[in-house]
């Protein structure tokens, strides 16, 4: 009976874009909510949920008028007979016709449930909201005692109340109500409390408004969508419980009979007639789903399940441009021509990266700058084999450390082969945005460090252990054997990212993409990190792609820089025409004028890059050099 | 550290210890509060418990005790009735009996077994505990996999069948109750083909449709959490730190995610214990299997209130102590939940 509030994540297509909210504060308002209403009645799950309703409505409503009188006449000749043309569920040990019973008890049976919910979801919502207006110690009170009505199942607390009322319809609404009643309570004070602890809400306590305001500007109107959709949910479920009580005796009593008394009484005479039992349980579940299906016709209306459109699979892009001729440099350890990758937008693809070529020379650092969403994080998880499906990665030609990864334009997100894997896992190391998520946090950290060596070194876990403990004091974190035995949580941020880097540096990595590895860091903190990624370029001669939106940061540590925009390379330069206002592209220009100096006027404005700016088309005159 | 013209204040700083982040902070540890935050919740809630079993009975409208005995009951043997259970004593005095009753497990005498009713309880828990545990063990057993399969098929949006194929059965099969499996279980394996026996407890088949019949529903709905969970697990980064560790699929889900998932399933655990033990009361009924749901739903309707009062206790009781261990555990499986929960 608890109200069900599950949403499917949807896989992110850029790291760089959040994840859009679930449900947003009016997400979708009345108009746009009708139209939105009206599509999904006429998708299939809402015609199918529509016509539900209208034969469990015309049941409810005629039912009694139709076969009450049919249901009451008793053929004692035929007891517990099984169906026949006359009574095509048989007939009942009273000789009465199954199925005109089961069509006039309809309106009991869906009539008592609804009454049971609304009671239900209306205490809960009381109680739950109350809180909201009381007084502090009365809202605590009343938190409290939610708390442990929680603790019990909710049959108990039917059967409690049925105890206390006594067996009969009545009865039955208020047990399963009140027995409803805790997890609606919770329900509405997890919605409210979320909607109370928003800034605009605070601002307006600020501003003086009373609570009894608030309770009705804000946060009912943000409440009451979730609500609406975990009644018609529950709607069912109290059916269930309702023809449940009955079905124990606990609920309708002679000579009223609803489905649950039928079926209760249906299971004596099962060897004899089992078709009345079954009808009498597919009217249960036909009833239940209906109102199932119609929350969640009605969630997918207020937007709080987003319909599953993924689009299809991508099909095999025809090869539309001959492929650009291979020119390796024989120093160079990555070396990427003409990479695109597309993702799944609605029902189309969009190419969040479009065409990019670049080569990384041994022991260089190359900086790859651009703003949120312009294509970097994915053109080297791209070139890392680790895009998967539904993205679509294609290119010419990727050679990693001398070894082609692309097949027939073709770039795989699983390994083909377990040199491979091996190659990819020892020679290529990563160093992500945030320490705080890219370590696992069930794990030890000397385990997440060791575990590279344990796959492709062929080391024994102990040795495994030690070359951790090894790796880990050699990026200068202090106690290494013991830090080895801890868990993530248990590290500072500068710390999990110097963790991360030990990782990497159990192979020897020709290589370490690190995707903004300073962003989430502290300002001294992340000088830290960089200098031990510039002692790890100069000690081992691992090459580094630093990708940042930092442009002082790319600038600083980079040999030479490429700058992204809207997925496309649109300038390469080095270190210093980018330090020395050399950049040619415009986008660079804005790039390098948006960041703040110390020595501006105070007072004057930021320099900003408009989100609409348009650069010009770099189609023809790609800047490099 | 030796790189840099201008860093050897850094390089300093660097080298010293770091802040000890994760070493905890003054005497009392998390864990020690935390157990005994949720041990002061759990006397709460028996006080809760007990004080509702003790209202139950003086909120019946009207005379329990007439009401029990019926209205052919001559005014003495009713008045003899209320005094044997002391229903004439002052209500505080009643309070502090039942108390006193409880810690040493005498709750009186059914009315209608004529046997203490702790005598009662004794025969008829195992029977519900066995049913119970075994269909937590099922559910467990059951969906913990098939979610976590179910989500590595279906991550980003591939395999559509498969996803439609799941999400319809397992949402077909939450919204039957288990009363209506249970009919329909006893319709195919007893009335159809006469495989097992559907009535009573005996050898090992005796359980098969019980258990079944509990633990279908759910199960189904346990898989669909755990599939919703398993798949946030496997967007989250760590996971990609792994898969650029370039391992097989198997070792990926069982040494990086399911770690991840076990907590989130121990949860879900606690929460369906608490309904498989309410749904005893009605497979108990429709297997009339010998426990304690088919013995509150009797004494219920013969209105034997010490019986009900006493079953009311032990169910409770259950699922609060079963509360507090699942907490417990987990707490110990992932120290970081006993911080949270404030």
């Amino acid at each position: 009976m608890a109200p069900v509030n599950t949403t499917l994540p949807d896989s992110e297509i850029s790291s760089d874009t959040p994840t859009p909210p679930v449900f947003d504060d009016k997400t979708f308002r009345s108009g746009n909510r009708r139209t939105y209403f009206l599509s999904t009645l006429r998708s299939p799950l809402g015609i199918a949920a529509s016509i539900a309703l209208l034969v469990v409505a015309f049941f409810v409503a005629f039912g009694p008028l139709l076969w009450g009188e049919s249901a009451g006449e008793a053929d004692l000749s035929l007891l517990s007979a099984p169906p026949s043309a006359e009574h095509l569920l048989g007939t009942d040990a009273g000789g009465r016709d199954v199925l005109a019973r089961l069509l006039s008890a309809a309106q009991l049976s869906v009539v008592t449930a609804l009454a049971a919910a609304v009671f239900g979801v209306s205490v809960g919502v009381f109680f739950g909201l109350l809180p909201i207006v009381a007084p502090l110690r009365i809202g605590r009170l009343i938190n409290g005692i939610i708390a442990v009505a929680l603790a019990f199942p909710a049959l108990l607390l039917a059967i409690v109340a049925s105890i206390i009322l006594g067996v009969g319809v009545g009865g039955v609404i208020l047990a399963i109500g009140l027995a409803m009643a805790p997890s609606y309570a919770r329900l509405t004070q997890t919605l409210g409390a979320a909607v109370a602890g928003r800034d605009y809400v605070a601002a307006a306590r600020i501003l003086g408004v009373g609570r009894l305001t608030i309770l009705r500007r804000h946060v009912l109107p943000n409440i009451r969508d979730p609500l609406i959709v975990n009644v018609s949910i529950s709607a069912g479920s109290a059916l269930v419980a309702a023809t449940g009580l009955s079905f124990l005796g606990l609920g309708v009593q002679a000579p009223q009979y609803d489905w649950g008394r039928m079926l209760n009484e249906s299971l004596g005479s099962i060897y004899v007639n089992p078709v009345a039992s079954l009808g009498i349980g597919a009217a249960i579940v036909f009833a239940g789903l209906t109102f199932a299906l119609w929350g969640e016709v009605l969630a997918r209306t207020f937007g709080l399940h987003s319909p599953s459109g993924r689009s299809r699979r991508k099909s095999s892009r025809q090869s539309k441009q001959a492929a650009l001729p291979l020119q390796v440099s024989g120093d160079s350890v990555l070396s990427v021509r003409d990479l695109h990758v597309e993702a799944p937008r609605g029902n189309s693809w969009v190419e969040p990266v479009r065409g990019v070529s670049f080569d990384i020379g041994r022991g260089e650092i190359l900086g790859v700058v651009g703003e949120s969403g312009s294509g970097k994080s994915l053109t080297c998880m791209a070139v890392a084999s680790l895009l998967e499906e539904p993205l679509h990665v294609t290119a010419s030609s990727v050679r990693f450390d001398d070894n082609e990864f692309a097949i027939d334009g073709k770039l795989p997100g699983r390994l083909r082969s377990k040199a491979m894997a091996k190659m990819l896992g020892t020679r290529m190391a990563f160093v992500f945005q945030d320490p705080s998520t890219s370590l696992n946090p069930a794990l030890h950290v000397g385990t997440q460090v060791a575990e590279i060596s344990l796959l492709h070194g062929g080391l024994k876990r102990k040795q495994a252990n030690r070359r951790a403990i090894d790796r880990i004091a050699a990026v200068k974190i202090p106690d290494p054997s013991r830090r080895a035995r801890q868990y993530p949580h248990q590290f500072s941020g500068g710390m999990r990212q110097r963790a991360m880097i030990a990782m990497g540096l159990m192979g020897e990595p020709a290589l370490i993409i690190a995707d903004e590895p300073t962003t989430a860091l502290d300002v001294t903190v992340q000088r830290d990190v960089m200098e031990l990624l510039q002692r790890v370029n100069q000690e081992n001669g691992t090459a580094i792609m630093l990708v940042s939106h930092d442009i002082t940061l790319i600038g600083a540590f980079c040999t030479r820089v490429l700058v992204m925009y809207r997925g496309e390379i649109v300038e390469t330069l080095s270190a210093e025409d980018l330090a020395s206002g050399r950049a040619r592209h415009p986008y660079t220009r804005a790039l390098v004028a948006a960041v703040p100096h110390m020595d501006a006027t105070p007072g004057s404005e930021f320099a900003t890059i408009d989100e609409n700016a348009d650069f010009p088309d770099t189609s023809e005159g790609r800047c490099h050099d | 550290m030796s790189t840099g013209p201008t860093t050897t204040l850094l390089t300093t700083i660097a080298e010293q210890p770091s802040v000890p982040s994760g070493r905890r902070i003054g005497a009392t540890s998390p864990l020690g509060s935390f157990i005994a935050r949720r041990i002061l919740r759990l006397w709460w809630s028996v006080v809760a418990l007990v004080t509702m079993a003790f209202l139950m009975v003086r909120l019946i409208p009207g005379d329990p005790v007439r009401n029990a005995l019926g209205t052919n009951a001559t005014p003495a043997i009713v008045e003899a009735r209320r005094e044997s259970l002391g229903l004439n004593d002052p209500i505080w005095l009643q309070y502090f009996n039942f108390w006193k009753g409880l810690l040493t497990w005498n709750l009186g005498d059914s009315f209608s077994l004529r046997m203490p009713v702790s005598t009662i309880i004794e025969q008829r828990l195992p029977a519900t505990l066995e049913l119970a545990f075994l269909s937590l063990a099922v559910v467990l057993v059951v969906s913990v996999p098939l979610g976590i399969v179910i989500a590595a098929l279906t991550r980003g949006g591939r395999r559509r069948g498969v996803d439609l194929a799941f999400t319809s059965v397992t949402g077909l099969l939450t919204v039957v109750p288990e009363f209506l499996i249970g009919v329909g279980l006893v319709y195919l394996f007893a009335v159809q083909s006469q495989l097992l026996p559907v009535a009573g407890r005996g050898d090992a088949s005796s359980y098969i449709l019980p258990v079944l019949a509990l633990s279908i529903g759910v199960s189904a709905g346990m898989s669909r959490i755990v599939r919703v969970e398993a798949l946030t697990v496997f967007e989250q980064d760590y996971i990609r730190t792994a898969r650029a560790k370039r391992m097989t699929p198997l070792r990926m889900y069982l040494r990086h995610a399911l770690p991840n998932l076990l907590t989130a399933s121990l949860t879900i655990g606690g929460i369906v214990l608490g309904s498989l033990i309410a749904g005893t009361v009605l497979v108990e009924t429709i297997f009339s299997w010998p426990g304690l749901g088919l013995t509150i739903i009797d004494s219920v309707r013969s209105k034997d209130y010490p019986l009900a009062q006493g079953i009311v206790i032990v169910y409770g009781l259950i699922v609060l102590i079963s509360n507090l261990l699942i907490d417990i555990i987990l707490v110990s499986l992932d120290p970081r939940t006993a911080l949270k929960d404030t």
